[in-house]
């Protein structure tokens, strides 16, 4: 299959090695760098006046940039003599990068204004844009530099946003643990890279996948498994899965709440999505290898981000634990393998960008007496007396995190999982469904404190920022029994998306 | 009715007033619950009069295509008939139940109550095996917020209990269900119904659903739940925990268990009748010991749940009627019995049987309904209960007349408790203060009681009625089983009656 496939993509290199198409095929990505450019420009000579044109600017150029992938974006091919492809698999994720980043900066404004320290300045937009273009050069990576280099825009943007709010402790803490365990992370990803290289001679996707398909059967290639082993442990680590999760909790805590939300939900989909097509483009004749450790990975941050999430008392850390644990369950459909597991992948990934950036917004909400934030469970007393439609809404997040039906979660993890019994990893499935009933409690405790407990004082006052409610009720409703009317799209898309890999 | 959507419209109707209640005033809360729980019953009533007995097996099908991976494909046999009704009819009562009982958060009660009913009549109704799991799990959400939010003091351990232990159960369902979808390729519950799993995979797959089912039932062990849950529950919760719910698990195993894995069912018999008929003896020792009035009623429960289930295994018509009808009666009398405990709970805000005592004297007519709904547990001839128990052991003894035996002591048990209950709170002197002011059942109160007394009456004299939707079903299900029915260790031969001397002389 594999071979045939090659020879596919070879015949196109050919047609689409030109400059212009090639040029025509990075178009997002070229509106969101020479947007990001533009926009550090104005800000520069704007100041701080300018935020907030540049907040609006910077959620226009992803708009454009989302509009972009109409074009050969989305159906290209293969661009750059194979560097970098343009498919539905990348099209699919970089819309949901985009959406998740445009959220993250629409949720910023409000936040950094009622928030003693730091105002926001503009170049909280500009670094998410710059983030935003890394993670689309991450899911469309051909080769191992293109991977490497979008990873590193994507992280150094990233480390910037964590300790953005400079005169805090945390935050200051967020961005240098981020920034230490990133680079060791990043080390680990090159170190494997060049190991690959080393023993494949390329660095192109297809090359290396001929590489290992040329390992005669019964017969070892130590270089190439451990450069194998060290791409995944980075990935891991930039996907926060365990073993290599240890930075989330601090950094998620750490950093302000939109970046929180932003960090747990575009560059998720991105690491994925990039893991994504390494295993299958890359590695895919080393399934039997890189199953164990996906399937290792998957079932220890299934059970590690449940069981480690019931001693929280921030909420912010437990999202961070329920984080990991839903990367397991992500890693439970890409170690089907299969097109419907990749086709599962990227709609669990969906719906968790949906529920998660919903739960962040509500977080967002919780501000106590003083207009301050508070961040711990038990602020969220009673507040389905005091903020009846925004208990509701949470409840809905965590229910559906939790995966219980009618909600979407629920969809998300039968999807994984169907493609996991599909594929006939029985103990995987039985396993990842009995761990999730541990996460099922700690997402019940939310709801617990929220509806059962006797409300704290006078709860939290009404923003009455129009944007944050509707992104709420948008999201609350997209998971809600409402939602079921795009299964049946969105089933085709991510199957359409999941095909260009295949 | 050809074309016109009865199903999903019983379905629309309590989930749009759910939604309605949220924005409107306690008071109109409790008119419109208990405005869309009529009307739904009246379209129950409708069902039934519209269900074409003896005609095809799966009548008022709808088929609005498919969602993502699953269809919306609703439709219904007797079985599911039966049930439904229950529901239906039990609702509106849970609403009057709950009319002054609760003071607080109304409006969200009420909603909650109403998606409820709409997750119940979709899993009886549904024909698409992931569109019953839904209906079917998701009835974990409304149950977890009743309990947890107007519950007694216990209610938060109560509700996390009921949530997870019922979650882990089904989440091993699901793992088979899918495994039986790519077997088979489709999700349709009637083709399921003919397909024949093989006999090495059928037997993981009854052990998947027997941990669902088992839990949602409850069976002995995994019964510790139900207690505490009914125990916390407010009234009306209790009402539906016990009328419907537990019926889930019932259907369950009578929808999917049996027909679909007749060998497995048949060689782990053994496990069923084993657990039942330590359910039936030693839940109704527990519960002659207990001194809260519903917990007692919780573990009688668990002992006619176990009735349901050896009449299921018995591969046989009276088995399988009687277990029917033993969720139906189940649902009324046990129902009925939560409600005759609210009614003095309201009054004296305490479950301790001691508390209580000569009530026969002020309460006269409370005493009457009271000892009506006793003696239907009992399973006393003229109640739904006997004619429920009378089919169940019969058909259990066609299998295994050792187990019958034991499963019978319950009804001897059942009698020692429930009239020690009865004798307890009714009975003796009036002596303390507080119960002699209580005053007897308001109109309210009456009106609640006394159609599900009449209904229960109506079962226990004239069964047909109720036998009759689900016969051709059953015997569909025994055609279907009856390859794999066990050997019975009961082997009744036909007696040679020899006339006697003083016959023969009139012979001639």
């Amino acid at each position: 299959m594999i071979p045939s496939m090659m020879l596919a993509a070879a015949t196109t290199v050919v047609h689409a090695s030109l400059p212009s198409a090639s040029l025509m095929m990075v178009m997002p990505e070229e509106v969101l760098s020479i947007g990001s450019i533009v926009l550090m420009l104005v800000a520069a000579w704007g100041g701080q006046g300018s935020t907030r044109l540049i907040s609006w600017a910077s959620v226009a150029v992803l708009a454009g940039a989302m509009i972009a992938l109409l074009g050969p974006a989305s159906s290209g091919g293969v661009a750059f003599d194979g560097l970098f492809r343009a498919d539905a698999f990348a099209a699919f994720s970089k819309v949901l990068i985009y959406g998740a980043s445009a959220v993250a900066i629409l949720m910023a404004p409000r936040f950094f204004q009622q928030t003693s320290g730091d105002n926001l300045r503009p170049e909280y937009p500009v670094l998410i844009l710059l983030s935003a273009c890394g993670m689309g050069m991450m899911v469309s990576a051909g080769d191992l530099l293109v991977l490497y280099v979008g990873l590193e825009l994507q992280s150094l943007a990233a480390y910037v946003l964590a300790s953005f709010m400079r005169r805090d402790t945390r935050s200051a803490e967020a961005g240098l643990k981020y920034f230490v365990l990133g680079a060791l992370a990043s080390g680990i990803l090159l170190y494997g890279i060049s190991l690959v290289y080393g023993f494949s001679g390329t660095t192109l996707f297809s090359g290396i996948a001929e590489a290992y398909a040329g390992i005669a059967p019964g017969t070892h290639n130590y270089g190439l498994m451990f450069g194998l082993v060290f791409v995944f442990a980075g990935l891991a680590f930039k996907m926060s899965a365990v073993p290599f999760h240890m930075w989330t909790p601090d950094v998620y805590e750490g950093a302000p709440t939109p970046v929180t939300a932003f960090f747990a939900s575009a560059p998720k989909v991105a690491a994925m999505g990039l893991a994504v097509r390494v295993a299958v483009e890359a590695m895919g004749p080393a399934v039997d290898e890189w199953r164990q450790i996906v399937i290792f990975a998957s079932l220890a941050s299934i059970i590690f981000g449940a069981v480690a999430a019931i001693g929280q008392s921030n909420i912010k850390r437990l999202l961070a634990y329920s984080s990991i644990n839903n990367v397991g369950f992500v890693l439970v459909g890409l170690a089907a393998g299969t097109q419907a597991g990749v086709a599962a992948v990227l709609f669990y990934l969906t719906v968790y960008v949906v529920m998660t950036l919903g739960g962040f917004l509500v977080v967002l909400q919780m501000r106590g007496a003083d207009g301050q934030p508070v961040e711990t469970i038990s602020s969220l007393s009673g507040m389905s007396r005091t903020r009846p439609g925004l208990a509701l809404a949470m409840a809905i997040f965590m229910f559906s995190l939790a995966g219980i039906p009618p909600l979407l979660g629920f969809n998300a993890k039968l999807a994984v999982f169907n493609a996991a019994v599909e594929a006939g990893l029985y103990p995987l499935a039985v396993v990842g469904f009995v761990a999730s009933v541990i996460g099922a409690y700690y997402y019940l405790r939310v709801i617990k404190v929220m509806y059962f407990d006797e409300p704290v004082g006078e709860g939290f006052a009404k923003s009455g920022d129009v944007v944050e409610g509707g992104l709420i009720t948008a999201a609350a409703v997209f998971v809600s029994p409402v939602g079921w009317v795009l299964l049946a799209p969105l089933g085709l898309a991510t199957m359409a998306a999941a095909k260009a890999l295949f | 009715m050809s074309g016109f959507p009865i199903l999903s419209v019983m379905l629309a109707v309590p989930a749009l007033a759910a939604i309605g209640c949220l924005f409107l005033s306690p008071a109109g809360a409790r008119w419109l619950a208990l405005a869309a729980t009529l009307v739904d019953f009246v379209l129950g009533v409708a069902l039934w009069a519209n269900f074409d007995i003896g005609g095809a097996q799966w009548q008022f099908v709808e088929n609005a295509g498919s969602i993502g991976v699953f269809d919306w494909k609703l439709g219904i046999d007797g079985f599911a008939l039966m049930l439904i009704m229950l529901s239906v009819f039990l609702m509106p009562i849970c609403i009057g139940a709950s009319w002054v009982a609760i003071e607080k958060r109304v409006q969200e009660y009420m909603a909650l109550f109403l998606f409820t009913e709409v997750l119940m009549i979709g899993t009886f109704a549904a024909q698409d095996l992931l569109l019953f799991y839904i209906f079917f799990e998701a009835g974990l959400i409304p149950m977890y917020l009743i309990i947890g939010i107007w519950g007694g003091a216990n209610r938060i351990y109560a509700s996390y209990k009921f949530f997870l232990y019922t979650l882990l159960g089904s989440l091993l369902m699901l793992v088979a269900m899918l495994w039986m979808i790519h077997y088979t390729g489709t999700t349709d519950i009637p083709t399921l119904l003919k397909t024949d799993f093989p006999r090495t995979a059928q037997t993981w797959l009854w052990l998947a659903f027997f941990a669902s089912f088992a839990v949602k039932m409850p069976m002995w062990p995994v019964h510790t739940w139900l207690p505490d849950a009914h125990v916390q529950a407010p009234t009306a919760g209790s009402v539906i925990l016990a009328g419907v719910l537990l019926k889930l698990g019932g259907y369950g195993f009578l929808r999917f268990s049996v027909p679909m894995f007749p060998e497995a069912s048949s060689q782990l018999t053994w496990l069923i009748l084993a657990l039942s008929g330590i359910a039936v003896v030693y839940t109704s020792l527990v519960a002659l010991v207990q001194s809260d009035m519903k917990k007692l009623i919780a573990y009688s429960s668990v002992a006619h749940m176990a009735i349901v289930t050896i009449g299921l295994f018995a591969f046989n018509r009276q088995g399988i009627e009687g277990a029917m009808i033993m969720m139906l009666s189940h649902g009324l009398v046990s129902g009925a019995l939560f409600l005759c405990v609210g009614v003095i709970y309201d009054r004296l805000h305490t479950r301790e049987i001691d508390r209580y005592g000569g009530l026969a004297i002020n309460m006269p007519k409370y005493a009457v309904l009271f000892l009506f709904f006793t003696m239907a547990s009992i399973g006393l001839p003229g109640t739904s209960g006997f004619v429920a128990e009378f089919l169940s052991l019969d058909g259990a003894y066609q299998v295994s007349s050792v187990a019958t035996a034991v499963c019978t002591t319950g009804i001897i048990l059942g009698a020692a408790y429930m009239l020690y209950l009865y004798r307890r709170v009714v009975f003796g002197d009036l002596t303390k203060d507080d119960v002699r002011v209580m005053p007897d059942l308001s109109v309210r109160e009456l009106a609640l009681l006394a159609p599900v007394a009449a209904v229960a009456l109506w079962m226990g004299v004239y069964p047909e009625s109720f036998l009759a939707p689900m016969r051709k079903d059953v015997g569909t299900l025994v055609a279907r089983v009856d390859r794999a029915a066990p050997a019975g260790d009961s082997r009744p031969t036909i007696g040679h009656a020899a006339l006697a001397p003083a016959q023969v002389e009139a012979h001639k």
